[in-house]
């Protein structure tokens, strides 16, 4: 097994913990979690500190009937919806949003793919395929970019990203990521922009992709 | 945890005297009409309930495992979907938690309460904001008076304790 070496920001924790991360974020941060138990432990840290704020919340009073109420539905039969499970490399919040298959690839050139899992105004989340080896030019992502490797790595001017690790990329960042040799790189990025794949980058990947 | 190891009601109807008011002050801050904030307190204490079986004191504090109910119920009712959250961790059905690691944690659980309650009010306020859901992750990381290190650093035994349990059970 390898070491992860980049890890979660902590403020993107601290948000995650609290729930203000755009969707897709959340998709990524959660996908590390689960791949990390550094970040979990210190997730844990995070809701303990959440946990000291909901007990410093000042007590406000209840409806005489809530606790009545409460103690007569813990007998009601109820659904445990179970979380889905990692399945292969794609860990279980992953195979949530790909609906328990195996992703959809769509060929973008070059021997790279993709598979859309989200796009909202949010932004978007996205599976990436990209051969060994192979180059992947400048995406022109707007806002901020995460990726994190489910398999394979790939290396850019920052560093080496092996699997399991995320790298947080800003717009400012003019990064060629470049595939590792062995196993195809696959990877999870997501976007806070919103996707405009309509338009905007088909465009930018025409030229490169002769798409 | 009683409610946890004899499913008693008893216990149970404790824990909702002392949390229920405060998930209630928690949910209002968060800017939640008073009608809707008890159905969230309600479900909440629910979920604690159905769910006491998997809560594992030797790896979370009871308060943070209710904050974490809280904020993925809030937040689900505002969203289509629900949130991405990671994969649970297979448990052994029935093992008996650790108790010096239980007592561990409530300890510095403890001193992270004390160093949150020392800080300076503005800071303090900001800490509120933050895990009220208040802040973006933009504005987190900005703010220069977030102490989020202090966090760390006041439960850094139990982070490591914690990873070291988590990386066998992988
Ligand atoms: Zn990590």
């Amino acid at each position: 097994m390898t070491t992860i070496s980049h890890h979660i920001p902590d403020s993107m924790l601290a948000a995650y913990a609290a729930g203000t991360l755009p969707a897709p974020f959340a998709l990524v941060i959660a996908t590390h979690v689960s791949m990390c138990s550094d970040c979990r432990a210190s997730l844990e840290a995070h809701h303990v500190a959440g946990g000291v704020v909901l007990e410093d919340c000042a007590p406000a009073s209840l409806s005489s009937d809530l606790k009545a109420n409460v103690l007569d539905m813990l007998d009601q039969p109820f659904d445990d919806v179970p979380r889905p499970k990692r399945s292969g490399i794609y860990p279980g919040p992953v195979m949530e949003q790909l609906k328990g298959k195996p992703p959809r690839w769509k060929p973008l050139g070059g021997g790279v793919k993709q598979t859309i899992l989200s796009s909202s105004d949010e932004g978007s989340a996205r599976l990436l395929f990209i051969p060994a080896g192979q180059a992947v030019p400048d995406h022109g992502h707007n806002g901020l970019e995460l990726t994190l490797v489910l398999q394979g790595s790939f290396s850019d001017d920052t560093g080496y990203f092996g699997t399991g690790d995320l790298e947080v990329a800003d717009e400012d960042l003019e990064h060629i990521p470049i595939a590792g040799a062995g196993l195809p790189c696959i990877c999870l990025a997501a976007t806070d922009a919103p996707l405009r794949f309509n338009s905007l980058v088909p465009r930018l990947l025409q030229p490169i992709f002769r798409i | 945890m009683a409610v946890r190891d004899h499913r008693d009601r008893a216990a149970f109807a404790e824990l909702f005297d002392y949390f229920a008011p405060r998930l209630k002050g928690f949910i209002l801050r968060t800017g939640t009409g008073a009608a809707q904030a008890e159905e969230i307190v309600q479900e909440v204490m629910l979920t604690v309930w159905r769910k006491a079986d998997q809560f594992d004191p030797s790896r979370a504090q009871v308060s943070a495992w209710i904050y974490q109910i809280a904020r993925n119920r809030q937040i689900d009712m505002f969203r289509k979907e629900s949130r991405p959250l990671p994969e649970e961790l297979n448990q052994e059905p029935d093992t008996e938690p650790d108790a010096s690691q239980v007592l561990g944690l409530e300890q510095e659980a403890a001193r992270l309460k004390e160093a949150l309650n020392n800080l300076k009010p503005e800071q303090r306020e900001m800490i509120h904001q933050a895990y009220l859901g208040e802040l973006t992750h933009k504005e987190i990381s900005t703010r220069t008076g977030l102490p989020l290190g202090t966090i760390k650093s006041r439960i850094r035994l139990g982070l490591e304790r914690l990873r070291h349990d988590l990386k066998d059970m992988r």
